[in-house]
This record gives C-alpha cells, sequence and structure tokens, in this order.
C-alpha cells in the first residue's frame, strides 16, 4: 500500500494549508489564456478590433467554445463601456466579471445532511478514464474527514481491475469497499451496498460506475437500470448523480452531459485533471446550455486533491 | 448541435453556388464557416488557422468546371487537405527492426494506454502473428499492473509481472531481457499515465526511453480531448522522439479535432484508432474518414466525386439550360434523374453518404433500390405527350400505366405527387445540383425512413 502513494508522497508530506495548496496546484500550470492575456491587456493598449479578435481567440482555445465566447465578449463591451475603459490593462476585471456572470450561479457545493435516516447515495457517472473512480476516492477521504460515514459500491465490473483499484482506495482512505465479482450485475451491487449501508447506519454511499461512451445505448440503458434499482430501496435515491468530466475535454462535453442528463438526470458536475494545462473552459458552454450545478473540481491524483468548486478561483485560475 | 453547423456550412457553401472559379470573394464566407467547423470539432486554433490559410492558397483561382459548383470544389478541397495533413495513407508499425521489437506507450492520465497495450498486442497476435510480450511499468495507479495482467489474460497474450516496489527502468529491462531470452518478437511496455508539465514524471519516462530504445514511441491520446491537445502533444513530442499516435475513444461521438491538432505539431502519423473499450476495438488508422468526421459532413466528398462520376453531364446542363429558359421540369427529366440516382448505387446508396444518414438497415436499402426502379417503370409506360403533360393523366390512362408498368394506380398516384414536389422543388433550385435534389428528396421518396 505505502508504494501505491509513491506519487502522491511528496505532496502529502508537504501538506501545506489547503488553500496555499490548491492555489499552487491550479497555478502551477499557467493557462494558456492567462499567458495570451498578460499579452492581450497590455497597460497603454487600445481597446480596438484586433484586441477582440485576439481575446476571441484566447476564449476558444480554451474550450469556451463559439456560444460562450460570444456571450463573454458581448458583456465584456457592455461592461466596459459602462465603465468607460480606453486602455486594455482596464479590461481584467470586466473580464473576470463577465464569467463571473455566467459561471457563478452554477457554483453550488454539494449539501450532505448530518446524519440521513437513510444513506444518502451518490451515483457517480462519467465517459471512459475521466476520473470517477479516482474522484471517489477522494471524496470518500472527504466526506469521512468531515465526520461522515461512508460506503463505496463498486458498481464497475466491467473493466479489467476497476474492482481492485477502488478497493486499494478504500484502504487508502479507510472506507469499506462492497464489491462481488467481475462482470456481475452492476445495479446487484450498488443495491447490496446501499442495504449493507442502511443496516449499519452509514451515512452516505458512494457508487461508482463503468466508464461508457454516452453514445452506446445499451450501456446508458444499464445505466438507467442502476439508477433505478437504487430507486427501488428508497425513492428519493440516489439523491446525488455525479458526472465526471475531464478538464481536458472539448466540445464533446456537451454532448456527453446532454446524453448522460437524458438518461439518469445528472444533478452535479465534478471537473477533473485541473492540474494539467487545460483549464476547463468548457464549463462556460456548459454553464451557458444547462442549469447543472458545478460541486468539485480535481487537482491531481492525491487523496487531497478534490476541492470544492468555486467559480471566483476558478475565474482566477482561467484569466490569471 | 452537429447538425446545426452542418447546416450552417450548407448554407453558406449553397450561397457559392453557380459561379465558375473560385475567387477570393466568394471563398473567404465559406472558409470562415469552414473555421468555426474545425473549431466545434477541437481542432486547435492555431492549427485551424493555418490550416485555413492553406486552403485558401489552393482554392483561389481555382477552376470549379468540372465539378457541379464552386460550393462542392471548396469542400472537396478542404476534405483534400485534411487528408493531405493526416497522412495520406495508413502508417504501419515498424516490426522490421531486430526482435524484441520494443513499443513503448505515453500519455496523458486515462487516455487509453493500457487499454491499447493489449489491444495492439492482440492485433499483433492474430495480424502479425508475433509473438508478444506485455508488461506494465505504472507502479503509481492502483491496481493498474492488475488491470494490464487482467487484460492480457483475457487475450492469452505473455505478461510479464511486475510489482509496486520495482523502478519502471528495472521492470522494463527485465521484460527485454526475458523477450530476448525466450526469441520473442515484440514487447509492449505500458506506462503510468502524466502530465506533460509533471517535470519528475517526464523525466523518468525519458530515462526509460533512453534505456529500452523502443523502435515505436506511441502518443495515446483521448479523441475527446479539447484545444489542449496541441499543448500536450508537444510537450510529450519534445520529450520523446514520439513515432506514432494513437487515437482512442473514437466510438463516441466526439469530432475528434485533437487529431489534427497532434498530426500538425508533432507530424507523427496517427497509426491507429481505437474504437471501442473490448481488446478487439482497434483499427489501422484511414485519414480519410476522420477528415469527414472533423467536417462532420459524413462522406460529403465522396458523394461529390460519385456525383462527378455517375452523372450524365450532358443531361445535367441541358436540364439545366432548360430550367434556364424557363421550361418546366417534366417527368421525362425526373426519370433521368432517377436513373442517375440508380447507378450511384440507389438512393439508400446515396442517403448513406449524407450526413447523418449512414447505416440504413439492408431491408430498407433494398426497398429503396426496388422503389427507384418501380418509379422508373412507371415513366417508362408513359407515353411521351404524358411525360411532358403530365397534367392529363386521369383515371383511365393511370390503370393503363399501372398495367403497363405492373404497379397499382396507387403507386401511380404517389409518383406524381412526388414529382409534383420535385417540380416545385426544382423551380425554387433553379440550376440544379444532383447533391442537393438528393438531398431535398429526403422523405419524399417511398421506402425511405425520414
Ligand atoms: N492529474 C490528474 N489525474 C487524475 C485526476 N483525477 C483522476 N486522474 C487520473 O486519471 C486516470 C483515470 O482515472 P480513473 O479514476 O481510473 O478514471 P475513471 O473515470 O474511473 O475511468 P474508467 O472507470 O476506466 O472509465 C488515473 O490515472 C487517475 O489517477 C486529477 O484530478 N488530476
Ligand atoms: N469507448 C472506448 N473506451 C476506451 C477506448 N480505449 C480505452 N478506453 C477506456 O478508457 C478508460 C481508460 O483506459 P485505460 O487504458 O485505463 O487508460 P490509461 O491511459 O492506461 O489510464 P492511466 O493508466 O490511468 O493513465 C477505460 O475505461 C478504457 O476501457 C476506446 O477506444 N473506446
Ligand atoms: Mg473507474
Ligand atoms: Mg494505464
Amino acid at each position: 500500500m505505502a508504494l501505491l502513494r509513491k506519487k502522491s508522497q511528496t505532496i502529502d508530506n508537504k501538506k501545506p494549508g489547503l488553500f496555499t495548496r490548491l492555489r499552487e496546484r491550479l497555478s502551477k500550470s499557467r493557462s494558456a489564456l492567462a499567458d495570451g492575456l498578460s499579452g492581450v491587456f497590455q497597460a497603454g493598449r487600445k481597446i480596438d478590433a484586433t484586441l477582440v479578435e485576439e481575446l476571441e481567440e484566447l476564449l476558444l482555445m480554451a474550450d469556451a467554445g463559439i456560444e460562450a465566447t460570444e456571450r463573454i465578449l458581448a458583456d465584456l463591451r457592455k461592461q466596459s463601456d459602462i465603465k468607460g475603459a480606453t486602455d486594455a490593462s482596464g479590461l481584467y476585471d470586466p473580464l473576470k466579471q463577465a464569467m463571473l456572470d455566467i459561471i457563478a450561479p452554477r457554483a453550488q457545493p454539494l449539501q450532505i445532511p448530518e446524519h440521513p435516516a437513510r444513506p444518502f447515495v451518490i451515483l457517480t457517472v462519467g465517459v471512459n478514464g475521466v476520473g470517477k473512480t479516482t474522484t471517489i476516492g477522494k471524496l470518500a477521504h472527504q466526506l469521512t474527514q468531515q465526520g461522515h460515514s461512508v460506503m463505496i459500491a463498486a458498481g464497475d465490473t466491467f473493466r479489467a481491475a476497476a474492482i481492485e483499484q477502488l478497493q486499494h482506495w478504500g484502504e487508502r482512505v479507510g472506507v469499506r469497499v462492497v464489491a462481488q465479482q467481475h462482470g456481475a450485475d452492476a445495479a446487484a451491487v450498488a443495491h447490496d451496498a446501499i442495504q449493507a449501508a442502511s443496516a449499519q447506519n452509514c451515512d452516505v454511499v458512494i457508487v461508482d460506475s463503468a466508464g461508457r461512451q454516452h453514445t452506446h445505448h445499451d450501456l446508458m440503458e444499464e445505466l438507467k437500470k442502476i439508477k433505478r434499482v437504487i430507486g427501488k430501496l428508497d425513492e428519493t435515491a440516489p439523491h446525488e448523480v455525479l458526472m465526471v468530466l475531464d478538464a481536458g475535454t472539448g466540445q464533446n462535453a456537451l454532448s456527453q452531459l446532454r446524453h448522460f442528463n437524458e438518461a439518469v438526470g445528472v444533478t452535479g458536475l465534478t471537473l477533473t485533471k485541473l492540474d494539467g494545462t487545460a483549464k476547463g473552459g468548457i464549463l462556460f458552454a456548459i454553464a451557458m446550455t444547462t442549469e447543472i450545478p458545478i460541486r468539485f473540481i480535481g487537482v491531481g491524483e492525491g487523496v487531497e486533491d478534490l476541492r470544492r468548486f468555486d467559480a471566483a478561483e476558478f475565474v482566477d485560475a482561467i484569466v490569471g | 448541435m452537429f447538425e446545426q453547423l452542418r447546416d450552417r456550412l450548407g448554407d453558406t457553401l449553397t450561397r457559392l453556388r453557380g459561379r465558375g472559379r473560385l475567387t477570393e470573394e466568394n471563398i473567404a464566407e465559406g472558409l470562415r464557416e469552414v473555421r468555426m467547423a474545425l473549431l466545434e470539432a477541437d481542432v486547435a486554433l492555431p492549427v485551424a488557422k493555418s490550416f485555413i490559410e492553406h486552403v485558401r492558397e489552393r482554392a483561389v483561382g481555382q477552376e470549379v468546371l468540372h465539378s457541379l459548383n464552386p460550393a462542392q470544389a471548396v469542400i472537396k478541397i478542404v476534405n483534400d487537405e485534411l487528408i493531405a495533413l493526416m497522412g495520406e495513407h495508413n502508417d504501419a508499425l515498424n516490426l522490421a527492426a531486430r526482435p524484441p521489437v520494443v513499443i513503448l506507450m505515453a500519455g496523458l492520465q486515462g487516455s487509453g494506454k493500457t487499454t491499447s497495450v493489449a489491444k495492439l498486442a492482440r492485433f499483433l497476435r492474430e495480424r502479425e502473428k508475433k509473438q508478444v510480450l506485455v508488461v506494465s511499468a505504472d507502479i503509481y495507479r492502483p491496481a493498474a499492473i492488475e488491470q494490464l495482467a487482467r487484460l492480457a489474460h483475457d487475450i492469452g497474450v505473455d505478461f510479464f509481472p511486475s510489482t509496486v516496489e520495482q523502478k519502471p527502468l528495472e521492470i522494463a529491462q527485465a521484460a527485454i531481457d526475458e523477450a530476448r531470452r525466450r526469441a520473442l518478437d515484440v514487447v509492449i511496455i505500458d506506462t503510468a499515465g502524466r502530465l506533460h508539465i509533471d517535470d519528475e514524471m517526464m523525466a523518468e519516462i525519458k530515462a526509460l526511453h533512453g534505456a529500452v530504445d523502443p523502435v515505436e514511441t506511441l502518443f495515446v491520446v483521448d479523441s475527446m480531448t479539447g484545444q489542449d491537445a496541441v499543448n500536450t502533444a508537444q510537450a510529450f513530442n519534445a520529450a520523446l522522439p514520439i513515432t506514432g499516435v494513437i487515437l482512442t475513444k473514437t466510438d463516441g461521438d466526439a469530432r475528434g479535432g485533437a487529431a489534427l491538432s497532434v498530426r500538425h505539431v508533432t507530424g507523427k502519423p496517427i497509426k491507429f484508432l481505437g474504437i471501442g473499450e473490448k481488446t478487439d476495438a482497434l483499427e489501422p488508422f484511414f485519414p480519410d474518414r476522420v477528415a469527414s468526421r472533423i467536417l462532420g459532413m459524413g462522406d460529403v466528398v465522396s458523394l461529390v466525386e460519385e456525383v462527378e462520376r455517375a452523372s450524365d453531364k450532358e443531361k445535367t446542363e441541358r436540364l439545366a439550360a432548360k430550367l434556364k429558359k424557363g421550361k418546366g421540369f417534366d417527368l421525362e427529366d425526373f426519370r433521368d434523374q432517377l436513373a442517375q440516382i440508380e447507378r450511384m448505387g440507389g438512393l439508400s446508396g446515396l442517403m448513406d453518404k449524407l450526413p447523418g444518414m449512414g447505416g440504413m438497415p439492408a431491408m430498407q436499402d433494398q426497398t429503396a433500390a426496388r422503389e427507384t426502379g418501380k418509379l422508373i417503370a412507371i415513366i417508362n409506360s408513359m407515353t411521351p405527350r404524358e411525360r411532358r403533360y403530365p397534367d392529363m393523366i386521369r383515371a383511365s390512362r393511370k390503370r393503363r400505366i399501372a398495367a403497363g408498368s405492373g404497379t397499382r394506380v396507387q403507386d401511380v398516384n404517389r409518383l406524381l405527387k412526388q414529382f409534383a414536389q420535385m417540380q416545385k422543388m426544382m423551380k425554387r433550385m433553379g440550376k440544379g445540383g444532383m447533391a442537393k435534389m438528393a438531398r431535398s428528396l429526403q422523405g419524399k421518396l417511398p421506402g425511405m425512413p425520414f
């Protein structure tokens, strides 16, 4: 076990305040947008068509997508008119404001009742390899630290060693993982876990699911079944359908979200791998098309690398 | 969203119709839309821009006489250039080196490396009859080694065991030694996912690469990747002499612009596509398929080509002249058009090539082909006068035509109704383009499921 930690050990050992760490993580890789902006928003530069075009390009390069980019530019124009900005350096704040206007309403943390009568069930969904299982490990750790009792259901019975991966995480964060054998019915695993959790008065059950492409009809039907079976034990469950997105994803994230939402009703989003150079500009495009709350961000592979989504912090990280 | 985009692209390009030569002006607008299409497909902006510039240079002044209209000519140039950029043909793996041939995988977290190791091993064993050994140098991700062990077991390929206590370098070297001892053909080394900005981890894979001197170093990239693909590809390519790319998860609906970005910045060929989670879901890469996918237009270009080849130019031109002179589109013309469609493999064959229309069940295919034949038979049973003046076809004539063509009166009625619609359409269209006509036919012919 100790060796699994190799990579994260360096981080865990340092362990500065969580916020500093997050800031460090987020800014370790200055975003391309931030880099570009320092060129565009130079003091003394005039605000003209070329500038707007350069800005447009930077936003597009951050994966914001055409629609969100247009909206941000329109807002920026309005704002800078109001403020009578003439110097490019005066555009930082209006830009941040325009971005915040889009994204801030989506920053709604996941609320988990103190000691729920029945387990609070979180179903984790998303396409392949985005970081679902890792997010579950980190989330289980975070919730445990906050005093919740947590159980995990190894609902990915398809991918090779997905169960073992989750069991490693369970050991690492000291949380019980309910699992069956490879190839078992995922819905049955979820069912077992929730029953076990109810019996033991456990507060939270996090259900893993196999990564799947949202275009595969049968796999989406399987996911619906998992949700249905969970609902049979408690009609209010799952209490959260948490969809995980990779920050590096481009415009396809919109299609992913639409399909998963149609299938199982996504109630929250998590954006992973923000410690890379991709800064998740796709969230702006997403925030323009849905009102689904953004819950968490993933900033690394260590146990501590899951943070609550904070709109201002996110915009700061992206704009620099 | 993609449909909208397609429509937008279609609209702009349609406006370019009917001009004999591509000029700066008439392609500028079209290219702006192509730029948008590329961005929506996640082609990185700098790559999209340089690509567009390239297309502009190639397109200006080009004659469009041999194609049906300038719009299609632009699409064709865009498509040709996309294919050229992605490397005309399929680049196979270099397996000719002295065995054991070492293949090293590299890429970001979760891109599909481990799965691709198994797929590749299976591919090499089944298609190339190679004896393959796979090994995992991923000592970080929980259960990464177990994952590869399980996959190797499932496909019956040799797995070289490793543990998280070992160093990646030790693991790789031991595996290669083993392969040499056993005279195996290929060793595939899986590595941990890593961020290109993680200096420590990049140093690790550089050292690994230096020590094992792989024949192939494959960069594994997720087809859903957005604009950041340029940054990661650049960094990996700078750190390692990448020899090729595997583009994974193309079984989803990502447009895969990352393929173009990666190719553009690394200059390295895309060698394989991952097309599913199972170990047999690996395909050699063919640039044309990915090109049309990035453009989001189905096999629009092959449609253009087929139209060019199959359409009877003379008849098309005669029809155009007639329409221009204000003369009506009659049943004779309709029959010519239907015959052209039939030559192109039937309407369903045509529909298959149109965006979003692919994959019709074979059953409907046949029905549709039969329907086209039936329509032609009905028209053949008419007199020349009837073909010119369809209004004169009343009840008794309908019965005669039906009997003559072995159809029923309802069929004749349906044909006349379709013809009337077509006539209206032709009036609106003016100079007729086959592709456009075929598009407008959707849902208006029997046996078509739209
Ligand atoms: N750098 C970084 N890597 C991450 C983060 N979250 C997850 N990963 C890595 O991404 C890879 C895939 O993570 P998983 O948790 O297995 O992803 P998944 O969605 O469960 O994958 P499937 O179950 O195969 O669909 C692993 O190597 C993780 O360590 C993050 O926030 N930052
Ligand atoms: N649908 C689909 N899924 C794929 C494809 N290739 C890989 N996957 C899935 O993507 C996820 C991640 O694949 P892995 O092979 O574990 O990725 P990796 O790059 O080894 O991940 P790390 O070792 O954590 O960096 C798994 O769920 C795979 O099943 C593909 O072509 N299509
Ligand atoms: Mg998983
Ligand atoms: Mg792996």
